[in-house]
C-alpha cells in the first residue's frame, strides 16, 4: 500500500478531516479555527472545504465553548472544540467537570463531545501556553483522556474520540506537532481504540511507563542505555483514562523494574496513580522501587535554562533508568 | 456573503474612529479636566516616543533571536496606552494599573524602565521576574502597575479587589484595568465588573476596541455596536472616545478618574483604536485588509496626529520633539547595550519562591544521580 510521510499535525488534521467527511453531525468550534485556521494551523483549510457553519469561530469564551458542545452533543451532534492553548481549559473546568462530566451518570445524558487542544512545554512558552493539565481531569470520573505520542496515533486517536460516545479530552503535544514524522498509510483508515496502551520499545531489564513528549525523550534514553548494555522497555501508555492496567502489569511482569517518566509536575501527578495500582496488582513482581522522572513542582518557567532544569530531559532519565538498572 | 468583507472595506473606516455621540457620555455633570501644561505634553510626547521606539528595538532582537519567546507590538494603540495612564496620579504608592499585552506604554508611564522590558524579553537573570515570566507580566505595586496573566479577563475582579482595599482603607486612590474587545467576552470580565458595579468601588476599566482578537473581528465577538454597551448593563457609566486622540482619551480617562475618586463607583471608557501589527511577532494578518492598515497607518496614527497638534496648535515646538526622539532613541541604546550580554538565571533558581515556607520546591532525586 501507498503510504506518506506526514507530521504529527497533519495526522491529526487527517484524522479530523475524514471524520468530517465521513460524518455530517461533527463540527468544530473555537476561537480563530475557521478562517485563520487556528493557532497551529490545525484546521487550516476546514472552513473552505466544509462552510462557517461547521467550523465555528467562538468569542473568546471557554466555559461557553464546551458548554455549547455540550448541548449539541446531547442533541445529536458531534462537536470538537478546541482550546488554543490547553492552559486556558482552566476557564472550561467547571463545565467539564461538574455538567460534562456527570452527565451520562446522574441524568443519563449522552454527550459525545471532543475538546482538544495544544499542551505541553520545551518550547519557551512561560507558565501560561506550557502546561499539561491531565491530572486534574484524571481525578473526574466520566470524561476519557487521551494524549498521543506518534503520528499514528495522533490521527487513530482523533478518530476514536470523536467516535466514542462519551466526552473525551484529547492532548496534543505542540513540541511533537512538526517535529515528529511518521509514514502513514494513504487510504486506510486508522482508528486507535481508546484505552489501550502500547509498546513502544521492547526490553527487559527494565520499564519505562511513560505518554506524550517524554516518549521520545524515553526512547532517545532507551538508545543510549542500550549501548551501556541495558535493556529497556518503553510503554507508551496513549490513554490516561481509563487506564490500560492490563498493559502496565504486563511489563511489570517482565521486566520487574519500572520507571514512570511524565512531563507534568511531581505531587498529584499521573505517576502517584499508575504506583498505586501496580502495588495493589503486581507487587509481588517488583524487584525494585518504583521510581519517576516528572517535572519539579513549580510553575513552567519561560528562560530557557530555568524551563530545562524544570521539565524531565533525556539525560534526567538515563541518569534515573541507570540508577534503578543496578538497584 | 461573507459580513466581514462589507465592514472592512476602507469607507468602513472613519466611521468606526468618528467621535463619540453626546448620548454616550456619561450622566451627570463633571468638572471640566485641567488643561496639561506645556512639560505634562512634552513627557507624554516622550512616553509616546519611548513605547515606540523601545518596541521597535525589541523587533530588531526578535529577528536576532534575542528575543525567547513572542513578541507584541501596541503598534497603533500607544497614544490610549499612554494617554489613559497618564490621568492616574503616580508616584510611591499612588494609583495602580494593570496592563495587557499592548499596553506597554502605560507600564512605561508608571515608571516600568525600559531596560526591564528588554530584560524580560531576552529572559535575562536579573529581569524583574528573574527569567521566569514573560514580555509585560511582571509587577510593581509600589510604581503602580500589576501584571497580567494570560487568562484574559482575569485581571478585572483582581483590580477590583484591589479598588476595594483603597475604599476599605478610606485611601484616596484609584484603580485602572485594560480589557480587551475579545477580552470582554470572558466570564471573568462580566463577573468582575458586576463585582465592582455592585460594590461603587474606584476602578476605572478601559476597554480597548481594537478591531482584532487574534484573527477575530468585532462581529464574531459580540453583538452589540459599542463596548460601553455592555458596561451600562451593570449600571456603570461609559463614555467611547476616539482611541487614536491623546487628548480625547486623557480628558475620559481623567474625567472617570476623578469621578471614581470622588467615590462614584466604577467606571467604563471605551477607546476605539486600531491593531496595526499581528497579534504577534509571527502572525503576518493575512486577514487585514492592507488598504485598511495603510490607511490608519497614514491617516491617524496616534503619536503622528499627537504631535501634529502640538506643533499647529503651538504648543510644543519641532525642536522641543525632536531633542525628545534623540532622548529616547539614546536611553533605548543605552538599555540595550546594558543588558545584551547578561547571562541567563542559573537553572537551580528556578526552585525557590513557590511559597515563603518551603523556601524551595525539592530538587528531584535524579538530579543528584
Amino acid at each position: 500500500m501507498a503510504t506518506r510521510e506526514v507530521t504529527f499535525l497533519e495526522a491529526l488534521r487527517q484524522g479530523l478531516w475524514e471524520e468530517m467527511e465521513r460524518d455530517e453531525r461533527v463540527f468544530i468550534l473555537g476561537e480563530d479555527v475557521g478562517l485563520y485556521g487556528g493557532a497551529f494551523k490545525v484546521t487550516e483549510g476546514f472552513s473552505k472545504r466544509f462552510g462557517e457553519s461547521r467550523v465555528i469561530d467562538t468569542p473568546i469564551a471557554e466555559a461557553a465553548i464546551v458548554g455549547a458542545a455540550a448541548g449539541a452533543a446531547h442533541m445529536g451532534l458531534r462537536p470538537v472544540a478546541e482550546m488554543q492553548f490547553i492552559d486556558f481549559i482552566s476557564c472550561a473546568y467547571d463545565m467539564l467537570t461538574n455538567y460534562v462530566a456527570t452527565a451520562r451518570y446522574r441524568a443519563g445524558l449522552s454527550t459525545p463531545l471532543v475538546v482538544r487542544g495544544p499542551c505541553g512545554g520545551y518550547v519557551r512558552g512561560g507558565p501560561f501556553h506550557s502546561q499539561n493539565p491531565e491530572a486534574a481531569f484524571l481525578h473526574t470520573p466520566g470524561l476519557k483522556i487521551v494524549y498521543p505520542a506518534t503520528a499514528r496515533d495522533a490521527k487513530g486517536l482523533i478518530k476514536a474520540s470523536i467516535r466514542d460516545e462519551d466526552p473525551v479530552l484529547y492532548l496534543e503535544h505542540k513540541w511533537l506537532y512538526r517535529r515528529i514524522k511518521e509514514q502513514l498509510p494513504e487510504g486506510e483508515e486508522i482508528l486507535t481504540p481508546i484505552g489501550q496502551a502500547r509498546l513502544a520499545r521492547e526490553g527487559k531489564d527494565l520499564s519505562i511507563i511513560t505518554y506524550g513528549a517524554t516518549l521520545w525523550k524515553s526512547l532517545e534514553a532507551a538508545d543510549q542505555l542500550a549501548q551501556d548494555g541495558v535493556s529497556v522497555e518503553v510503554l507508551d501508555l496513549r490513554t490516561l483514562l481509563p487506564m490500560d492496567d492490563a498493559a502496565i502489569v504486563n511489563t511489570v511482569k517482565k521486566t520487574n523494574k519500572v520507571l514512570i517518566v511524565h512531563e507534568d509536575t511531581r505531587t498529584g501527578g499521573i505517576a502517584g496513580e499508575i504506583t498505586a495500582r501496580i502495588n495493589e496488582q503486581a507487587f509481588e513482581w517488583l524487584d525494585g522501587p518504583i521510581m519517576r522522572v516528572t517535572a519539579h513542582d513549580v510553575p513552567i518557567p519561560y528562560a530557557p535554562t530555568l524551563e530545562d532544569f524544570v521539565l524531565p530531559q533525556t539525560d534526567d532519565i538515563v541518569k534515573a533508568a541507570r540508577w534503578l538498572a543496578k538497584y | 456573503m461573507d459580513s466581514r468583507a462589507a465592514r472592512l472595506t476602507p469607507a468602513s473606516v472613519p466611521s468606526s474612529i468618528a467621535a463619540p455621540s453626546p448620548a454616550t457620555r456619561p450622566g451627570g455633570a463633571s468638572p471640566a479636566v485641567a488643561p496639561l501644561s506645556r512639560d505634562q505634553l512634552r513627557e507624554i510626547y516622550y512616553y509616546l516616543r519611548l513605547t515606540r521606539t523601545l518596541e521597535e528595538r525589541l523587533v530588531a532582537l526578535y529577528r536576532q533571536t534575542k528575543v525567547i519567546g513572542g513578541l507584541f507590538r501596541s503598534l497603533g494603540q500607544e497614544g490610549e496606552s499612554v494617554a489613559s495612564a497618564y490621568a492616574l496620579e503616580r508616584g510611591h504608592n499612588k494609583d495602580i494599573l494593570s496592563p495587557l499585552i499592548r499596553n506597554l506604554g502605560s507600564m512605561l508611564v508608571m515608571g516600568a524602565q525600559p531596560i526591564e522590558i528588554l530584560r524580560q524579553y531576552m529572559a535575562k537573570a536579573e529581569s524583574p521576574t528573574r527569567g521566569r515570566e514573560l514580555n509585560v507580566h511582571f509587577n510593581d505595586l509600589e510604581k503602580g502597575y500589576l501584571g497580567q496573566i494570560s487568562h484574559l479577563g482575569d485581571m478585572i475582579p483582581v483590580m477590583a479587589g484591589i479598588a476595594l482595599t483603597f475604599k476599605l482603607r478610606r485611601e484616596p486612590r484609584v484603580g485602572l484595568v485594560y480589557i480587551g474587545d475579545g477580552g470582554t467576552s470572558t466570564g471573568t470580565f462580566h463577573e468582575g465588573l458586576n463585582f465592582a458595579a455592585v460594590q461603587r468601588l474606584p476602578l476605572v476599566v478601559i476597554g480597548e476596541y481594537n478591531h482584532w482578537a487574534y484573527s477575530t473581528p468585532p462581529e464574531k465577538q459580540f453583538a452589540v455596536k459599542d463596548l460601553a454597551e455592555k458596561a451600562k448593563g451593570y449600571g456603570v457609566p461609559a463614555v467611547t472616545v476616539d482611541g487614536n486622540d491623546v487628548f480625547a482619551v486623557y480628558e475620559a480617562t481623567r474625567s472617570a478618574v476623578d469621578r471614581a475618586r470622588r467615590g462614584k463607583g466604577v467606571q467604563f471608557v471605551e477607546v476605539k483604536t486600531y491593531r496595526r501589527k499581528g497579534h504577534a511577532e509571527h502572525d503576518d494578518q493575512h486577514y487585514v485588509p492592507k488598504d485598511v492598515l495603510e490607511r490608519w497607518s497614514r491617516e491617524n496614527d496616534p503619536i503622528d496626529r499627537y504631535a501634529q497638534r502640538l506643533r499647529s496648535g503651538d504648543l510644543v515646538g519641532d525642536a522641543d520633539l525632536k531633542e525628545i526622539d534623540e532622548r529616547v532613541r539614546v536611553e533605548v541604546d543605552q538599555a540595550t547595550d546594558a543588558c545584551m550580554n547578561e547571562p541567563l538565571p542559573a537553572a537551580e533558581t528556578a526552585l525557590p519562591g513557590v511559597y515563603v515556607n518551603p523556601p524551595a520546591a525539592d530538587r528531584l532525586w535524579f538530579k543528584a544521580l
